[in-house]
């Protein structure tokens, strides 16, 4: 009811979902258009490869590809997955404690729907050649990165509601281009993942809308969740242009589409009419309308904080890689108990066939 | 002689305990698919719980709603089985805790579709296929963690001696009753029984048979689950959400 | 021990209604079929009941090689299961 009509310009259906459906369509229309075979055999893999992406047509796991760009999809496409694991965390520090029974079972379905969204892109990065258990390990012993902004603490409910607003809500600007990524697996991955966060971002919102318009001590609740969330979720789109390593290349091979200036821009635009309709204020004195440019003016976040958390001094950095390793370290004979009792049954069926 | 409000809010407080237990997974299950199947569980009782507290307020009433039954009475109020309370302990508990719940509920709600209470008759219906799913899923592991590893079956057969005396409770009888739990035990005994079998394990032997919490007497355990699952909501009052 | 090896990868295909077939929707690991097929369940049908689910091996998968794509696929282009696509959830079935 509230998550649709957020854009800040009119696209086919309207709004952010529109856009993943017109993403959709593009991905049917192109595999339509040119039922494109394998290249010939005196044919250049990397023109043909090429072409395919200029052609706006999707890679697939077997085609070749240049091995800088299936390193940077494993990389970018684990970091997305490690993000949606690690991400359960601060959300699902406020389960046991909702407020009702109805934003009880909310919250869990939706930090469900994040696990089941790290799944879905391991998988997509599996068909890259790399498995899951790797991944994992890279995870747990620091060598891959995840979003940043969960290394911040949930200190009231009202965060719950921030971060499906303001986290979420980045999340999706971030991941709709991606659901025209030129791998296949990667856009088909992203337009499942944001069909489902649709309804995350709505629920977010709604919990703040009803904060906002509850009690002083609920307003209160919101406004500072507000304030503290604000700068971490601009820091989401990654430093900007002028320090961004990796954007050129990804741009070229149609992995990214948009820089992340331009991404963050897009989310300012957004935010401010939706700050409006929730009665919160966002924290930032220099925000204000730019006719100019037809976009708002606004302060940058703190890069060098925003440094400092990727580097691993973010207020629960340890503490959620802890919980992630306990869960997996603690999980290990379960695991095992599982494999031997397969191992087992194999076994008598293959006595019984003999 | 307990009314249908007493009998109501003891299936409902069953489920809603039960949900905040399983929740409590989220996050920290033995494997990404765990994780998610544990809150499928958890998000179907606590759907069950909400149909049944939303029931029990009408019958009692007193105006009170589902989160006013959940959120405002305190542990000596609640009428869940002990097993529930319990603590979730290591995932082999969990599934023991799981195995015996479900065993119960089937039965139960499978009795109560054919009630004569139509509100009952309709939740039963509902829920019984998602008590049958729960069945599958505890049955499935007891039976990995039973015959899979040897330390996997030590913890299997510690969790299911662990757990068997808090489930004579269950059957206690109550002729009153719109299902009257006593004579759910044969079909309860058949299935789990079965399942041990299957999973290399063995009923204890005991004549401990702890019990208080259709009355209001309960573990120490249960005001703890209820601090933390209250607080919020208790220190709002009045509040919406 | 490394489950690595011992919790193989699955491919999951769901019908998702009445009338339609069993399309490709992901994969995902299980020790063994009966985990892999609840898994699925819960992994792949979360927003709604009443769907068939096939779960099988990727190890049992043969596919063609991409040089022979042409010749292999052309004369039966409509098998649409050599195209994995997520299927569509319905709107509106949210938790919301």
């Amino acid at each position: 009811m509230y998550g649709n009509d957020f854009s800040a310009e009119d696209t086919a259906g309207g709004g952010l979902l529109g856009e993943v459906e017109a993403a959709e369509a593009a991905l049917r229309e192109a595999a339509a258009r040119g039922r494109r075979g394998a290249p010939g055999p005196d044919q250049d893999l990397a023109a043909y490869f090429a072409e395919v992406v200029e052609a706006d047509q999707k890679i697939e796991p077997r085609d070749w590809m240049p091995e800088a760009y299936r390193k940077t999809l494993i990389r970018q496409i684990a970091q997305h997955a490690h993000s949606e694991i690690i991400g359960m965390q601060p959300e699902g520090n406020w389960i046991s404690r909702a407020p009702s029974l109805k934003r009880k079972a909310i919250l869990l379905a939706k930090v469900q729907d994040e696990a089941g969204h790290g799944l879905y892109l391991y998988a997509a990065a599996e068909t890259l050649g790399i498995s899951r258990d790797e991944l994992v390990d890279m995870l747990l012993n620091g060598r891959q990165k995840y979003s940043s902004i969960f290394n911040y603490p949930t200190l009231t409910w009202a965060d719950v509601g921030a971060i499906g607003w303001l986290v979420d809500g980045a999340a999706i600007v971030n991941q709709v281009p991606l659901c025209r990524c030129s791998y296949g697996p990667y856009a088909r991955a992203m337009i499942r993942v944001c069909k489902e966060e649709s309804f995350h971002q709505r629920q977010g919102y709604e919990i703040l809308h009803t904060l906002a318009h509850g009690t002083p001590g609920q307003k209160a609740m919101a406004q500072d969740a507000v304030n503290r969330w604000w700068y971490p979720s601009l820091a989401m789109f990654g430093p900007p242009d002028t320090d961004s390593t990796h954007s050129a290349q990804s741009m070229a091979w149609k992995i990214k589409r948009f820089s992340n200036d331009e991404l963050r821009q897009r989310f300012v635009d957004m935010c401010v009419g939706q700050a409006e309709v929730l009665g919160v204020t966002i924290p930032d004195p220099a925000l204000r309308w730019n006719d100019e440019r037809q976009s708002y003016d606004y302060t940058q976040p703190d890069y060098d904080e925003l440094m400092r958390v990727i580097k691993g001094e973010g207020p629960c950095n340890r503490q959620r890689m802890e919980h992630r390793r306990r869960a997996h370290a603690e999980g290990a004979w379960v695991r095992d108990a599982a494999t031997a009792y397969a191992a087992k049954q194999a076994a008598k069926r293959e006595k019984v066939a003999a | 002689m307990k009314g249908p409000f007493d009998f109501t809010l003891g299936l409902a407080d069953d489920a809603l305990v039960a949900a905040q237990r399983l929740a409590e997974w989220s996050t920290r299950a033995p494997e990404m698919e765990e994780d998610i199947a544990l809150s499928n569980i958890a998000l179907d009782q606590l759907g069950a719980a909400r149909l049944l507290l939303t029931y029990a307020g009408e019958l009692e009433g007193a105006g009170r709603d589902e989160d006013a039954l959940a959120f405002g009475r305190d542990d000596r109020e609640f009428r869940n089985c002990l097993l529930v309370e319990l603590p979730n302990g290591d995932f082999a508990v969990t599934m023991a805790k799981l195995l015996l719940l479900s065993a119960y509920q089937l039965p139960l709600y499978t009795a109560l579709a054919a009630c004569a209470d139509e509100r009952l008759a309709a939740i039963g219906g509902k829920a019984r296929k998602e008590s049958a799913y729960h069945l599958d899923h505890s049955s499935l592991w007891v039976k990995r963690l039973g015959d899979g590893t040897e330390e996997s079956h030590r913890r299997m057969q510690a969790a299911v001696d662990e757990m068997w005396p808090y489930t004579h409770e269950l059957f206690a009888a109550d002729p009153a009753a719109p299902v009257d739990p006593a004579t759910l035990r044969p079909d309860f005994d058949a299935v789990v029984s079965a399942v041990l079998d299957e999973a290399t394990l063995t009923r204890p032997e005991t004549t401990w048979a702890p019990a208080g919490g259709r009355d209001g007497v309960h573990t120490e355990h249960l005001s703890f689950l209820l601090a933390e699952m209250q607080v919020l909501h208790r220190a709002h009052p009045g509040a919406r959400w | 021990m490394n489950s690595q090896a011992h919790s193989p990868l699955w491919e999951v295909f769901v019908r998702a209604r009445r009338g339609l077939s069993h399309t490709h929707v992901g994969s995902l690991h299980a020790p063994d079929a009966e985990l892999a097929l609840r898994n699925a369940r819960d992994l792949y049908t979360r927003r709604q009941e009443g769907v068939s689910i096939w779960v099988v091996p990727a190890s049992a998968i043969t596919a063609s090689s991409p040089d022979e794509k042409d010749a292999f696929f052309d004369p039966a282009a409509d098998k649409v299961y050599r195209h994995p696509t997520f299927y569509e959830v319905p709107d509106g079935v949210a938790h919301l």
